[in-house]
């Protein structure tokens, strides 16, 4: 059953006496329905709103092109389409400001359909090198039944971004979605992605943001059957002076589904800026929700920031699970101790463990070549920090 | 020929931001290459500290006193500095290390103590061997560092370490708690084998006499209110089993 209260609906308070969830599952396709942030909002206080580069306040000017390369194996149909496609907005409202101005303004989408019962000889990789200027966009990955997939969104380059990716994951299909933030230290990136999983599917996100001056991601799950299963996955590194910031938002809104969420991160240099939202709603009237979320903050260097909140609203006396945790802190010396124990000196101790901290995320990833790969870029990026 | 001596050493623990402990007060203790010294005694008499004070564990703070190592003091050495030296200690609470492959590890220990680092076909024919003889699953090298490892795999996997290192020294701290009776044999047979060239001296921190069964003592040590209270032969654990360590218990008090 559907729970009323938390129903994504139009942006409008005071519908009357039901329990509303405080969350942010109501939006709009509308930019004007949205005020301009001052900073105060909840959903914006810990965002630097100066380095949104007018994307919020609508100074930013749309003038920006992408370089888009998708490959794409047998089973997989991509199709570029306009803004009266009705598969469009079909997974969600954009919940803030920039992401309803992302769709108020974006030009094309990108829709990438996996057949049903299709299973892929190899993931669906979209390369997008940003380059340069402003740039709205919205993408829709439509996995058919008892289909089974990954898509690798792989972002690099420069540019101020912003929008939405709609992921349908039908009946029995499984989809693995792993988006990379590799920008270029410059780059500003505000997008939601909003997913619906149907009855006994399994829906997997992996996040990886390395890159970007201002990283702004809000992974949104919500259920349209029992059965349906969810995991976020994110691993961040952030440094000096850039602000990574995640914010899921898990809607149990039908009974017997489940969640995880566990998002890494590790900060170092001046200013190094991660947040961490969780939000999770457990619907009324639902009954067997088995979630669970937790964040970790490895700060490398005190001159690091993080800002970690976990919010679990709960509608129903039902549930079969609901937990979350959160620990910031430095290396753990007890680790460092017993590899130095062995013999093996500091620095190269400390070059385990984190990357053993990030490796047990990492290797979530389901393909070797694909782990390797997002390794690769991970170690690149502590290279940078040691 | 190595010698290691432990002069007038002693140790506080950190409790907390101002809290500390003295639990080490004055311990003496040479041991020769070839030489097994079993150290006994009730719990809470400093036996674990000691162990831990040596190798440089961050909670323990030595205040006075000197360990040698052949002449050396290795308390003026880093942790991992200690460990290239020769000194090993197996510990009662191996440290999980999540997302570090045991392999991984213990190539990159080995790599450090020998000072160079081994071939890859070598030390996995090295490696193999060496896990076979203590029986662990081949499927644990994947596997990261003591991560959701029994307490007996735990162990195995320390005297695993102890044969791939060869130290000098190797201080066993209570490595037979929590085995049963076939898990102990495997673990002791591991300590004869590196003890078999009768270049390493071993300090074996036990609480109970069964180990002694399978690896047998030169001297034993009865360790009360941090120091070590009484010396003998074999001869003394068998007194400790029939009389239990009361008598120590009242004069540590």
């Amino acid at each position: 059953m559907t729970s009323p209260s938390t129903e994504p609906r139009a942006h409008s308070h005071g519908l009357g006496g039901i329990p509303f969830s405080k969350l942010a599952t109501h939006g709009s396709f509308d930019v004007n329905d949205f005020p301009v942030p001052a900073g105060r909002e909840e959903e914006w206080r810990f965002t630097p709103l100066r380095r949104l580069r007018g994307l919020h306040d609508g100074t930013a000017v749309a003038d920006g092109t992408d370089k888009v390369d998708i490959d794409a194996p047998a089973g997989v149909t991509v199709e570029t389409v306009g803004r009266d496609d009705e598969r469009i907005g079909a997974a969600g409202f954009p919940a803030d400001r920039v992401t309803a101005q992302a769709h108020t303004s974006f030009e094309k989408a990108t829709v990438v359909t996996v057949a049903q019962g299709a299973a892929l000889e190899r993931p669906v990789t979209i390369h997008r090198q940003a380059q340069g200027g402003t740039r709205y966009d919205q993408f829709v990955i439509d996995v058919k039944p008892l289909a089974e997939a990954i898509v690798v969104l792989n972002q690099t380059g420069t540019g101020v971004r912003a929008g939405s990716v709609d992921i349908h994951v039908a009946e029995g299909a499984r989809l693995t979605l792993v988006s990379v933030q590799d920008w270029d230290r410059d780059a500003v990136d505000v997008s939601q992605h909003n997913a619906q999983v149907a009855k006994d599917a399994t829906f997997k996100s992996i996040v990886i943001t390395l890159g970007g001056d201002l990283v702004r991601l809000s992974p949104k799950v919500a259920y349209k059957g029992r059965g349906a299963n969810a995991e976020l996955h994110g691993l961040y590194f952030t440094g000096d002076g850039q602000h990574h910031e995640h914010r899921s938002l898990i809607d149990h809104n039908m009974s017997n589904t489940r969640s995880r969420v566990e998002y890494k991160g590790a900060l170092s240099g001046k200013d190094a800026h991660g947040v961490w939202i969780g939000d999770v709603i457990i619907g009324e009237g639902t009954t067997g929700t088995d979630s669970y979320e937790h964040n970790r903050n490895l700060q490398l260097t005190d001159d690091t920031r993080v800002d970690s909140v976990p919010n679990l609203e709960i509608f129903t006396g039902e549930v079969e699970g609901a937990g979350h945790a959160a620990a910031s802190g430095r290396l753990d010396d007890i680790h460092l101790f017993y590899l130095r124990s062995r013999g093996i000196p500091e620095e190269e101790a400390r070059r385990l463990v984190i990357r053993g901290y990030f490796l047990e995320l990492v290797n979530r990833i389901p393909v070797e070549e694909l782990r390797e790969e997002i390794m690769a870029k991970v170690e690149s990026k502590l290279a940078e920090h040691e | 020929m190595t010698k290691f001596e432990i002069r007038g050493l002693r140790a506080d623990v950190l409790i907390g931001e101002d809290e500390r402990q003295e639990i080490l007060k004055g311990v003496d203790l040479t041991i020769n290459s070839g030489e097994t010294h079993a150290i006994m005694g009730p719990n809470g008499s400093g036996k674990s500290t000691l162990a831990y004070a040596i190798a440089g564990h961050p909670r323990y703070e030595i205040t006075e006193g000197e360990v040698l190592l052949d002449g050396e003091n290795i308390l003026e050495m880093s942790v991992d500095e200690r460990a290239r030296a020769g000194v090993f200690l197996a510990m009662q609470y191996p440290v999980e290390v999540p997302g570090v492959s045991m392999s991984n590890f213990l190539r990159s220990s080995v790599t450090a103590v020998r000072g160079e680092a081994p071939k890859l076909r070598q030390f996995s024919k090295e490696l193999q061997g060496a896990m076979k003889d203590l029986a662990i699953d081949p499927a644990f090298a994947a596997r990261g560092v003591n991560e959701g490892f029994s307490g007996g795999e735990k162990k195995r996997h320390e005297i695993l370490q102890l044969e791939l290192l060869k130290p000098k020294v190797a201080i066993l701290d209570e490595t037979d708690s929590g085995l049963d009776v076939d898990a102990l044999k495997v673990v002791s047979e591991g300590v004869n084998r590196a003890k078999a060239g009768g270049e390493m001296g071993v300090m074996l921190i036990t609480h109970y006499t069964r180990i002694l069964n399978y690896v047998k003592p030169d001297f034993v040590h009865v360790f009360a209110g941090g120091r070590v209270a009484e010396s003998g032969g074999p001869e003394l654990a068998d007194v400790l089993e029939s009389e239990g360590y009361e008598r120590f218990v009242k004069a540590g008090a």
